[in-house]
């Protein structure tokens, strides 16, 4: 069991589409319940994962190794640890959250909707716990498709325009890392695509890199985790994918894709390409910033809630990457934390203008305004969320933030300074949007009859609600798992950045 | 000796079965009524399972017959695996499709068989004589295939263009062949580069042989710059027989492509080097930017075959016996997607072929799932998704050109396949985010096109998820050479 628990977890939302498959696809309630039954399932069991996890190795557990393509040397090995731990429980916490927040508003072809839910839920997990580059290649690919059709299908008016611009972006970038995948795999020999045993390699010097072939691999991967993060100026898919995307969809896509780019920074730009990363950490760490600003001045001016939503992540994102691209244990956690903190806030916030959608059908800030008086259960919730988004101390947002900071300050105290100006923007554009929605005079006659949450919507903010709250007063409980992967990433890091810098 | 005889003929036994049925067929044709002649494909299908197995018996017979004219190998059989597989769907999708379009020629069987016959005999040349007779057999079959719609002009058009530009590039190839006759004083392969290695070759022939076969080759498999007659050609075709000719004549121009210059030109490498990469380069290209704009989808998936030539060329560039086995993958691969995907167009193009713009598979996605699931699986295979026999067969190609250290071509192939996925998409997007006509009629499926829908699908999904059967297979199976 222990050993192919995550093979388990990551693989029941697909075995759970195939059922769905053979439904009648008129029962809808029944389709609706049995996804959520199986996402929750999923989710259930992961806490096993969280549970049983091991604090004191820094080595990889639940692992699992099986031949898969053995001409070519790929393997299906997968393994998690304390920074892949919380991206999988990230996204086993949220799939159902999803799934529960879809149950009203798909009004056509659920059947196949909540299918490319699972679908989707099974390759992003695949990403986070493959330890073989082809299998993560595979995942990265794969998982494209059902994002792809719940944008395309499920999405808003300019849906198609947003999901062929999503999928032309992020395969445009991975076919590089693949031709990099591949051209590592020679260097290595040739036959292994076993990521802990390149890794192992290059750590021992069995396998040497030149600098310019370090280079040239580091940006192949870079460019392609860097379209998924999205780093400016690679950011504009987002927008479009975010806003035309079904509420499920946009949390998805803020809560778990886009931190598949800053994962495979950590996991794999880091540990495999310590020297390139040095040389270019400048640049990265100059994009992340000027992300960070400009994500925040374009949030402020957006008149779609929806959209300021999605700016904001580009600012939020560029300070995960600025945290990974200062070095230091601080810096590392804190973007780890901050992933986590983005996934539950900015998904939060995308459920939260799905309601109002659902029973206003705008989002347009200035169609709302007072929505406290008619809706105050709901600005309850939407304030907490909105708080930790911008990062207020007791809350998720402000530990990741904060240790970021940090981080930076020991690299270079003008980024800290930079990116803490991001901080004082993200309070302007949120606050100001919360204002101009919730406080004031009811503005419009019809918002004055909105009813307030239901119960269904209730059981979806108060998880996430406790859980903002949980994360930003006892952070220990999560960082404390992180620490020994950490600093084993560092320890290597460091050792290989020492020599380039003699 | 009269038994050395009977064990040369077996090891061409699958041609003379498939030659007996057709010629069978050709006879019982007219005794057999109109209401009946599916019965004469199930006849064909018979006549290409017996070939299949005396193909098996091939297993273990390598070395050459016929005084070198017939060579029995890995690479051979693999190839002649890959065209029976090819033939036996394109007959099983045109069973549903002669009927409903009111085609009644018992010959439409037979001429397959005999082009089946005309690709083995390609695969197993050891000689170039044997190898521009079974191309003219393959040609000549499908000269007549391709206007098989005698009444429909753009049929005819199809089959006389690719009559004058077939006609035109056999020209090159036996011009070129005569050549290197010239310059070797031999016709056999092994023979020639014999010949070239101890320097008793005239360098200056053997090199305009190289470009004369080049372009009679480039002409048969419509690698750029000589694809022009492609599009009009498929276009016009019946859908079936595109669907054939898109794969099979393609997989056999390229088993001779790879036989003719890698076991005869060895050393003269790096002479066509330039012009392998040079023209893989066009023609994944131009191949795939066109596509982009084609509204006719028998003529986007014209284009895209084009852009397939492309990627099989720059395996063809590497050289190595990867690429080789790429090769073998990928003709399998891209045969059981293309075949799959022309099959559902002839099914969406109703009587008379008139449903053939990308449009008219507007909504039709959730309306006839089974048609469209399949058709998106193809293209995305197509397109090179993962866990699809499209993206392990780019893998292999790719993974090849970069051991050659050609990884810049690596990346001109990656970022084709990038464009190729705007157009493939196109269709899903049409499929699936389109609305329904409100007079659609939706079309049922025969239980040939089941057949052959249910086999390309397992066959794409075994190929992309566990291709390690198949590529062990043709890693085995790659060509002899110096």
């Amino acid at each position: 069991m222990e050993n192919s628990l995550l093979t388990i977890v990551t693989f029941l939302p697909l075995a759970g589409a195939v059922l769905l498959l053979t439904l009648p696809k008129d029962n809808f309630k029944l389709i609706r319940v049995l996804a959520l039954v199986i996402a929750t399932t999923t989710f259930l069991l992961s806490l096993f994962l969280f549970f049983y996890f091991d604090v004191l190795t820094p080595r990889m557990q639940f692992e699992q190794l099986a031949t898969w393509i053995p001409s070519l040397g790929a393997n299906y090995h997968v393994g998690i640890d304390g920074i892949s731990l919380f991206l999988v429980l990230l996204t086993t916490f949220l799939t159902p959250i999803t799934v529960l927040s879809s149950f009203n508003s798909v009004d056509r072809h659920a059947k196949e909707y909540f299918i490319c839910m699972l679908l989707l839920e099974t390759g992003m997990l695949g990403v986070f716990v493959a330890l073989d580059l082809f299998l993560f290649y595979v995942f990265w690919e794969v998982m494209l498709v059902p994002m792809y059709f719940l944008i395309g299908v499920w999405g808003g008016e300019r849906r198609i325009y947003a999901a062929v611009k999503f999928f032309l972006y992020t395969m445009a970038g991975s076919v590089l890392m693949l031709v990099a995948i591949i051209a590592l795999y020679f260097f290595n020999g040739g036959t292994t695509f076993d990521f802990s045993t390149i890794l192992s390699n290059l750590q021992t010097g069995r396998l040497t890199l030149t600098a310019t072939e370090q280079s040239w691999l580091f940006l192949a991967f870079f460019v392609a985790f860097a379209i998924k993060v999205p780093l400016f100026p690679l950011h504009t898919w987002l927008p479009d994918a975010h806003v035309e995307a079904p509420t499920a969809g946009s949390v998805i896509l803020a809560g778990v894709l886009l931190k598949m780019g800053t994962y495979g920074m950590v996991r794999f730009c880091l540990p495999l390409f310590p020297e390139a990363t040095l040389e270019w950490a400048p640049w990265v760490n100059l994009l992340a910033i000027i992300g960070i600003i400009y994500g925040a001045l374009v949030a402020m001016v957006q008149p779609d809630i929806k959209k300021l939503v999605a700016y904001s992540s580009v600012s939020h994102l560029g300070f995960v990457v600025l945290g990974i691209f200062c070095f230091n244990q601080q810096g590392i956690e804190g973007a780890i934390y901050q992933m986590l903190n983005h996934g539950i806030s900015t998904g939060a916030l995308f459920l939260i203008v799905g309601m109002i959608y659902d029973r206003r059908h705008t989002r347009l800030i200035e169609e709302f305004g007072g929505l406290a008086t008619p809706l105050p259960v709901f600005s309850t919730f939407f304030m907490v969320v909105t708080l930790s988004s911008m990062g207020l101390p007791l809350l998720n947002g402000f530990v990741g933030e904060f240790l970021i900071l940090l981080g930076a300050f020991k690299a270079n105290v003008t980024y800290t300074v930079l990116a803490a100006s991001g901080i004082i923007l993200s309070a302007v554009y949120m606050l100001w949007m919360y204002q101009r929605v919730v406080f004031g005079k009811v503005k419009h006659e019809r918002n004055k009859v909105l009813p307030d949450l239901s119960l269904r919507e209730k059981l979806i903010l108060v998880p996430i609600t406790l859980l903002i709250i949980w994360m930003g007063v006892y952070s220990q409980s999560f960082l404390r798992k992180m620490d020994s992967s950490v600093n084993e990433l560092l320890r290597s890091f460091q050792s290989t950045a020492v020599v380039f810098k003699k | 000796m009269p038994e050395n005889i009977a064990f040369e003929i077996q090891q061409i036994l699958p041609d003379v079965i498939l030659c007996f049925f057709g010629v069978f067929i050709l006879l019982a044709g007219p005794f057999v009524g109109k209401a009946k002649q599916s019965s004469l494909g199930i006849l064909g299908l018979a006549g290409i399972v017996a070939a299949s197995l005396a193909t098996a018996n091939l297993v273990g017979n390598d070395g050459t017959y016929f005084t070198g004219m017939i060579i029995v190998d890995h690479f051979s059989i693999f190839f002649r695996f890959t065209f029976l597989l090819i033939s036996g769907l394109t007959i099983l999708s045109s069973l549903d499709y002669l009927r409903r379009q009111n085609i009644n020629l018992s010959e439409y069987h037979s001429l397959i068989l005999f082009a089946t016959v005309g690709m083995n005999l390609m695969a197993a040349s050891n000689e170039l004589i044997m190898v521009f007779l079974g191309l003219e057999t393959l040609s000549i079959s499908s000269y007549i295939l391709l206007g098989v719609k005698r009444t429909d002009p753009k049929s005819n058009e199809s089959a006389l263009k690719y009559f004058l530009l077939g006609s035109f590039s056999s020209a090159f190839l036996l011009y070129g062949i005569a050549l290197a006759y010239g310059a070797t004083k031999t016709t056999n392969l092994e023979l020639i580069a014999k010949h070239i290695l101890s320097g008793s070759a005239d360098m200056r022939l053997v090199y305009i042989a190289m470009g004369l076969m080049f372009v009679g080759f480039g002409f048969k498999v419509a690698t750029a710059p000589f694809h022009v007659w492609t599009p009009d050609v498929y276009e016009g075709a019946p859908t079936p027989v595109t669907a054939f000719m898109s794969v099979g004549p393609k997989a056999a121009g390229f088993a001779i492509f790879f036989r003719v210059f890698l076991v005869a030109f060895p050393t003269t490498y790096e002479k066509w080097l330039v012009l392998a990469w040079a023209s893989a380069v066009l023609t994944m290209t131009l191949g795939n930017v066109v596509a982009i704009v084609q509204n006719n989808i028998k003529r986007m998936l014209a284009y895209s075959s084009i852009a397939h030539a492309g990627y099989i060329l720059v395996a063809f560039v590497s050289g190595r016996d990867d690429g080789v086995a790429a090769v073998l993958f990928y003709t399998l691969a891209y045969a059981l997607m293309n075949i799959g995907a022309f099959t559902i167009v002839a099914l969406i193009s109703r009587e008379n072929e008139q449903k053939i713009s990308i449009d008219d598979y507007s909504g039709i996605g959730f309306k006839q799932p089974l048609l469209a699931g399949s058709l998106s699986l193809f293209l995305l295979s197509l397109a090179g998704i993962p866990l699809t026999a499209g993206f392990a067969g780019k893998f292999f190609i790719f993974r090849a050109a970069i051991e050659s250290h050609f990884i810049w071509l690596a990346v001109v192939g990656v970022i084709n396949s990038v464009v190729s996925v705007y157009y493939y998409l196109r269709i899903i997007v049409i499929m699936y985010m389109k609305e329904l006509p409100e007079d659609y009629v939706p079309v049922s499926i025969s239980p040939g096109v089941a057949v052959v829908l249910w086999l390309a699908t397992f066959g794409i999904l075994q190929l992309g998820i566990y291709p390690d059967f198949v590529i062990s297979l043709a890693q085995g199976s790659v060509l002899n050479h110096h």
